[in-house]
């Protein structure tokens, strides 16, 4: 994603040279979002009020003036999660499972 | 082996981060239960890394600086004036287009999550999202702006807009005053070139 963001036709008045993703899952989290949103599984209101929950309950934790980054795409990855159990989507048990499996692959499998 | 090919090396093998496993794992899920077309994701960050951005917002400035009719439609109704522009955004809230003048500055903020004008800026700047952005141009816009680069002088009122699910807001700056008197003999498309993303937010003067 970074290059795309900063070549190409769009490029001048683009990011001002910010990324706006920072990681490939950060880019996959947005892209199914609203994916679904766009399929009618939700509306974009709907998921809306699960990020602000999100953000709420990090920032009721955090000062305003935090040491730690202010972790915007995990609390995008909650509000999906949540949104999912909530619609009978997919449940957080068979992401957890699978997140499982994953994980205990060999790493670089797919290098 | 040198500094680089060592930390090279060391990404490769690095375990993905618990969010990448959790994505994986999400997008295995809907992919299998038919929720999710295969290349349906791919598609929508394509769109949003390359087909909409800031220079739609631009083109529209552009338009509007130089045809004052079009300008007029533009802040009666931004929803309606941006229709001619046939542009991909997939967003249907309401566009309120607004206005700096010598007398007012604007300036865009969603105080609550990260509400911003897809179709018209693409997605919106990491710093637009921070909490310290969130709420300091609220509480402190000229102390803010003047720490971003932006000195408003007192003379000039500072308006904050706050983005909402149904309504986002552009800021449709003042030309640089070095081209201001002659912009109807510069073309709409080199135009667009002198107008920033940060400029349609209102975090910026040109």
């Amino acid at each position: 994603m970074l290059e795309m963001d900063l070549q190409g036709p769009v490029a001048p008045p683009m990011a001002n040279g910010e990324v706006i993703f920072e990681a490939p899952w950060q880019s996959r989290v947005f892209g199914m979002a609203r994916v679904l949103c766009e399929a009618g599984h939700y509306s974009w209101d709907e998921f809306r009020h699960q990020l602000i929950k999100q953000i709420e309950d990090w920032e009721s934790h955090h000062n305003e003036r935090h040491e730690v980054e202010y972790p915007y795409f995990d609390c995008f990855l909650n509000a999906l999660t949540d949104i999912l159990e909530a619609k009978g989507l997919c449940s957080t048990v068979d992401m957890s499972v699978r997140a499982d499996e994953f994980s205990a692959r060999p790493h670089g499998h797919d290098h | 082996m040198s500094h680089d090919d060592h930390q090279d090396h060391k990404h490769e093998h690095e375990p993905p981060s618990p969010q990448a496993l959790r994505v994986e794992a999400i997008e295995s899920l809907l992919l299998e239960k038919g929720l999710l077309a295969p290349t349906a994701v791919d598609e929508v960050i394509a769109r949003y890394s390359e087909r909409v951005g800031p220079m739609n917002g631009a083109k529209i400035v552009a338009r509007a600086w130089r045809d004052p009719e079009f300008k007029a439609r533009l802040l009666k109704d931004g929803t309606g004036a941006i229709a001619e522009f046939d542009l991909e955004g997939g967003q249907v809230e309401k566009l309120v287009v607004v206005e700096n003048t010598p007398l007012q500055h604007n300036v865009v903020v969603c105080t609550l999550c990260s509400c911003y004008p897809w179709a018209v800026l693409g997605l919106p700047p990491k710093w637009y999202k921070d909490p310290a952005y969130r709420s300091r141009i609220v509480r402190e816009p000229r102390k803010l702006l003047a720490e971003m680069g932006t000195v408003v002088p007192e003379t000039v009122d500072i308006r904050v807009w706050d983005s909402s699910a149904e309504i986002r807001y552009l800021v449709l700056p003042m030309p640089p005053k070095d081209i201001a008197e002659d912009m109807t003999k510069i073309e709409e498309s080199k135009l667009a070139e002198y107008i920033s993303r940060d400029s349609m937010i209102g975090v910026e003067v040109l």
